[in-house]
């Protein structure tokens, strides 16, 4: 029986049957259908899925004229950044890179963000920061965005000044942990405001918020009414890229518009973001290590298709690294990170990367 | 997109389904997701609209290529004379009918001269 040599969601390869791959499809979206109570993918969809993940040749591509937008989340620290950024460390400026970015691999936009790519770190060295924007923005065409993430895991002990839920939920302290993710979600959201007014200032055209709710739902709510505050005074185009699929209720309680964050799936969060007035949205569906690509891929795309016909504005699906059906390794290979690129398009109907 | 090294994450999507930045039209595109929260199909055919060409072209890099020069509107290779940085952006402004923040702030800094 012919075997189709693919992928692990870890990047390691595996050889698989034809009906192997067709199951683990099948398997994938109907887990995402399950958890998202949303529509698993149709026939037709799984069937193009399964000509993606047998066809032999190592990569894909759309048809041409479905070519979508490409956004990014601080790719240009990979450029000249070391692993943590899965840096390649080539000795050259922030500003060059961007270049780099611009005309030598055909981004349609890109991107300023400081190294530790967290917002709180960029208050102190605001004026580097805008003055890297200010240098950028008269050499380069495409439009350009100031990115980081809102990491409110920063402002807890003993980075920041508030208390660390982690250490208070298993003391039993729930009331206590729940006024510290407040207070720690105000300062982040004033955090956010004012790099992002500066940044508005000298005329950045968008403001990325990038792995947002990493910390939970009261990071999610920081961000939404940073969002809210930048969108009704500035003219930036503001992107909300998300952490992970599912909003982790480590607060549990916190609402924005009525609306309980915890728990929330892309097709939800999508709606909130619109609320605050965000331009573009980056939902994340994470990535199972111990599950092939075909049954990633098919996941993730099953729950990114319900976010774009929810949305009213741009989606613009991450996937990257261990997510969007991308393995989880620290380098991805090229057959798989293209044929998630494609089914997003084809079957996710998303309006970018 | 994501994280990942430049080869396995930017240019594996830019290959796979990239508009293609300033090699075709994929700043003036994604310039309409960004300023008009353009949906992408509304977006490329506001953009062909402009250009007087088909939403198909707008990722043809020989159409574009031509076209850009012909513009002046910023082209992917080193010619001189052509239209750079602001230059471009500010022309682009002029083209697409939409607000270029950086442009703007260059309008109110000649404010008086000339």
């Amino acid at each position: 029986m012919t075997k189709i040599y693919t992928r692990m969601g870890d990047g390691h390869a595996v050889e698989m049957t034809v009906d192997e791959i067709r199951a683990d499809i099948l398997a994938g979206t109907e887990d995402a259908a399950d958890r998202g109570k949303i529509p698993a993918l149709s026939q037709g969809e799984q069937d193009y899925l399964l000509d993606l993940f047998t066809f032999e040749g190592k990569i894909v591509g759309v048809v041409p004229g479905d070519e979508v937008v490409l956004t990014d989340d601080g790719s240009v620290n990979a450029l000249y950044g070391a692993q943590s950024s899965s840096g390649v460390g080539v000795p050259i400026s922030r500003e060059s890179a961007i270049r780099v970015y611009e005309r030598a691999f055909a981004m349609d936009t890109m991107e300023v963000g400081h190294p530790d790519y967290s917002f709180k770190p960029v208050k102190p060295i605001i004026a580097l920061e805008l003055q890297a924007m200010e240098s950028v923005l008269h050499t380069t065409i495409i439009p350009m965005y100031y990115g980081a993430m809102p990491n409110l895991a920063l402002y807890a002990r003993p980075d920041g000044p508030f208390g660390n839920p982690a250490d208070l939920l298993p003391m039993g302290k729930i009331d206590e942990a729940r006024s510290a993710q407040e207070e720690a979600a105000e300062a982040c959201t004033r955090d956010m405001v004012y790099i992002g007014k500066r940044m508005a200032e000298v005329g950045a055209d968008g403001f990325n918020f990038d792995t947002t709710a990493s910390a939970g739902d009261a990071e999610f709510l920081a961000t939404l009414n940073a969002v809210e505050e930048l969108a009704r005074t500035t003219d930036l185009s503001i992107e909300v890229g998300m952490a992970a699929e599912f909003v982790l209720g480590m607060h549990g309680k916190v609402t924005y518009d009525g609306e309980r964050l915890a728990g929330l799936y892309p097709h939800q969060q999508v709606k909130l973001v619109e609320k605050a007035g965000a331009h573009i949205f980056g939902p994340v569906v994470n990535t199972n290590t111990r599950r092939s690509t075909a049954w990633n891929v098919s996941r993730a795309v099953t729950f990114v298709k319900a976010c774009s016909e929810a949305a009213t504005i741009p989606v613009h699906a991450n996937v990257g690294i261990g997510v969007g059906g991308v393995p989880m390794c620290e380098t991805p290979p090229t057959s798989m990170v293209t044929r998630a690129s494609v089914a997003m398009v084809k079957i996710g109907r998303v309006d970018g990367l | 997109m994501g994280s990942g090294d430049p080869y396995g994450m930017p240019i594996s999507h830019a290959l796979a389904s990239g508009m293609g930045g300033i090699r075709t039209a994929g700043d003036l595109v994604a310039r309409m997701q960004l300023h008009r929260k353009m949906r992408l199909p509304e977006a490329k055919a506001y953009v062909a609209e402009k250009l007087h060409v088909g939403t198909r072209e707008l990722s043809d890099e020989v159409t574009m290529r031509e076209l850009r020069e012909e513009l002046d509107i910023g082209v992917l290779t080193s010619v001189p004379g052509a239209a750079r940085g602001l230059e471009a952006k500010a022309r682009i402004a002029d083209l697409l009918g939409v607000t270029i923040p950086s442009v703007e702030r260059l309008k109110r800094k000649m404010g008086g001269l000339g």
